[in-house]
């Protein structure tokens, strides 16, 4: 059985005269130990999804269907003690940006002994002894002295790696990392990233890895679901997905890195812009920005598609994978261009500047 | 700490400087003090011997040195009224007007921090719209208002509590008598202290309850909610710790404030402190009493500023005065 199942997970916010859709019916299942990773553009609803899975959005946010089952329990009909009794300790997230998520006034024993005391009866003394343990599994040297710090004492790696040392303190069976490393100097990234992967596997903890960073994703993951306004629109393993690209959009994302592209030529950048939850086109909300557009995909919304272990909603998918049908359209010869070829390459590409 | 404290020395030095010369300059230009020392009948030559007697006649320059000679040796000059050093006087009086003071800071604090809490966390609630509409009422009602509505129901219609005066006090040591000892003493204080903070309370809860809202948002916050922890600790160690850091620096300030409200509140309550004396020093023209009020009452704000920055500096982890000014 999977650890979590979510199924046609749809969260809205309340506006002052009518709901916006922020996920749209996503569904997906980790299993125990497995590594996920969610890509998209800013505002594709990858941070909304982390936060829901722990029923953590504020308001005006409100979870409106579906199902989060993790272990058996549905989290999206827990009450709030219920939920405080998996926050932290079943399931553990790894903010964004260290450098505001601890809170600056209290030292970091205090935020580490509150957590481990949130969930178990030990004394202050025990869950000081177990805290050290863990600050040196993230390699954080003199770890009693920390104890005694407060946030603005260490550095912002430092402070990743504490919480990440916080999110492994009561043995949760998920983590959940939104952008872990955006805030954090290139160079300590990767320390990071490894670090991550280290103590996932040693320790058989599930991740949900979500990152806009695809040689992260390639690096760290097992699977990858791909968001777009709100829905996933391609997943499957990371390797197939980056190596063979099927959803446009995908296609237009891994040909956006830098080192797809030229030195000295422009990037090539997807036209346009993620829409706005209020404004999401109809149809398939990424046919605005799509070079392979149709008049259907301006009025119906694409279901998924299952192509072997990958999961596309696209309606032109088919004719992507069949190359004639492109060659036969005139207009697409510049996106073709652009388009799924280079994808062999990109894979290379990632290799070489995730490999550690 | 101890560079630190030298340098707050030499502010708080500077900062009296200040203080002294526009009180000095205020008893320069105040009446002619010779009118308020001898009578009518005094011939004008009489006048000018005894202004040059008592160095009227010098630059004001060398007044002021003279003044300032004399004040760091503890005499502010003689009150003209009670024929007593002005100093002598004021510290009679300011007992009654610290225990007010006191009195109205305990209720700020005790009645603040938790409306402006709950405020905070239900801000749609009834309670909460309840208290901040009565915090607006608080603000904009004047302190003497307040104060007479108050004698009028509590004294004149209920007759529960007395409209004037300290009561039976008690004398703890020299010059200092105190309310809190009899039960008397307690009936007296209470009215003039709710009077004192009827118009700190309402801020400090507003301030509190706009502080603490925006803490709430913070991602420490929501931080500390994907930790599993209970939502009452979030609330008081979590959230709270971080609020009181601005507060602490606005309520510094405002308690020296508090200072100069209690002349209205006093002379409402007939309260025998310095604020009720110094109305009546000015209503006498007793100059010598007004500067050294104003001098006493520019001490106290140093004081208390100095005390508040470093209460923040040992709240404030960030802030390390073992280090500063080093």
């Amino acid at each position: 059985m999977a650890l979590l199942s979510v199924k046609d997970l749809t969260v809205k916010f309340a506006m002052r005269d009518q709901s916006v859709t922020a996920l749209n019916g996503i569904s997906f299942d980790l299993a125990k130990g497995e590594r996920i990773g969610i890509v998209g553009e800013s505002g594709a609803g990858k941070s909304i999804t982390g936060f829901s899975l722990m029923k953590l959005i504020s308001k005006p946010g409100y979870i409106d269907g579906g199902q989060i089952l993790f272990d058996g329990q549905d989290i999206a009909q827990m009450d709030e003690p219920a939920l405080r009794e998996i926050r932290g300790n079943q399931m553990a997230m790894i903010f964004q940006d260290p450098m505001v998520t601890l809170n600056p006034v209290l030292t970091i024993g205090e935020q580490m002994v509150e957590t481990l005391r949130a969930h178990r009866k030990v004394s202050r003394e025990e869950a000081e002894q177990i805290a050290i343990v863990k600050l040196r599994e993230v390699y954080i040297p003199s770890p009693e002295e920390r104890l005694r710090q407060y946030p603005h004492e260490l550095s912002g790696g430092m402070r990743q790696r504490i919480i990440i040392a916080i999110a492994l303190l009561l043995e949760p069976k998920l983590i959940i990392a939104d952008e872990p490393t955006t805030a954090l100097d290139v160079t300590i990234q990767a320390d990071i990233m490894d670090l991550m992967l280290e103590l996932c596997t040693t320790n058989k903890v599930s991740l949900i890895l979500i990152t806009h960073d695809l040689g992260v994703v390639n690096q760290m993951t097992e699977r990858t679901l791909v968001m777009y306004a709100g829905r996933i629109i391609e997943s499957g393993r990371t390797r197939e997905i980056i190596n063979d690209p099927q959803h446009p959009y995908t296609q237009g994302l891994i040909n956006a890195l830098p080192q797809q592209t030229v030195p000295g030529q422009p990037l090539k950048q997807i036209p346009g812009s993620m829409p706005s939850l209020n404004n999401i086109p109809m149809g398939c909300a990424f046919h605005p920005r799509c070079a392979y557009a149709t008049a259907r995909c301006k009025t119906e919304i694409p279901s998924t598609l299952r192509f072997g272990a990958v999961e596309v909603a696209c309606h032109e998918v088919e004719r992507l994978k069949a190359g004639e049908a492109r060659a036969n359209e005139v207009g697409l010869a510049k996106a073709k261009a652009d388009g799924p070829a280079t994808s062999a390459e990109s894979a290379n590409a990632l290799a070489d500047t995730t490999g550690s | 700490m101890f560079a630190y404290l030298v340098k707050r020395a030499f502010q708080a030095i500077a900062v009296m400087f200040v203080i002294s010369v526009v009180s000095f300059a205020i008893q320069d230009n105040l009446g002619d003090p010779l009118r308020e020392l001898v009578g009518q009948s005094v011939s004008e030559e009489v006048r000018e011997q005894l202004r040059e007697e008592l160095g009227l006649n010098d630059s004001f320059f060398t007044q002021y040195l003279r003044f300032a000679w004399k004040a760091l040796h503890g005499d502010l000059g003689t009150s003209y009224f009670f024929k007593e050093p002005a100093l002598t006087v004021i510290f009679k009086k300011l007992p009654a007007t610290l225990e007010l003071v006191f009195g109205a800071t305990f209720i700020i604090i005790g009645l603040s921090v938790p409306l402006g809490v709950y405020t905070a966390i239900k801000p749609n609630g009834l309670f909460a719209r309840v208290v901040m509409g009565l915090s607006i009422v608080g603000i904009s009602v004047p302190v003497f208002l307040t104060a007479i509505a108050m004698i009028y129901l509590f004294s004149v219609e209920l007759q529960w509590l007395p409209s004037f005066g300290r009561g039976e006090v008690v004398a703890v040591f020299g010059h200092w008598e105190t309310n809190f000892l009899t039960v008397d003493g307690w009936k007296h204080i209470l009215l003039p202290s709710i009077a004192l903070a009827s118009i700190m309370l309402p801020l400090f809860v507003r301030l509190i309850r706009a502080e603490m809202m925006e803490t709430l948002q913070s991602e420490y916050v929501k931080y500390a909610t994907a930790k599993g922890v209970r939502p009452m600790r979030i609330y008081f160690i979590h959230a709270l710790k971080n609020t009181l850091l601005p507060v602490i620096t606005v309520g510094g300030v405002q308690i020296g404030t508090m200072v100069a409200y209690t002349i209205l509140t006093e002379t409402v309550f007939q309260w025998p402190g310095m604020g009720f004396m110094f109305l009546e020093a000015v209503n006498r023209v007793d100059t010598p009493l007004i500067v050294a009020y104003l001098i006493v009452v520019g001490f106290i704000f140093v004081v208390t500023n100095t005390i508040v920055d470093l209460i923040y500096g040992l709240v404030n982890p960030t802030i390390n005065i073992a280090r500063m000014g080093a």
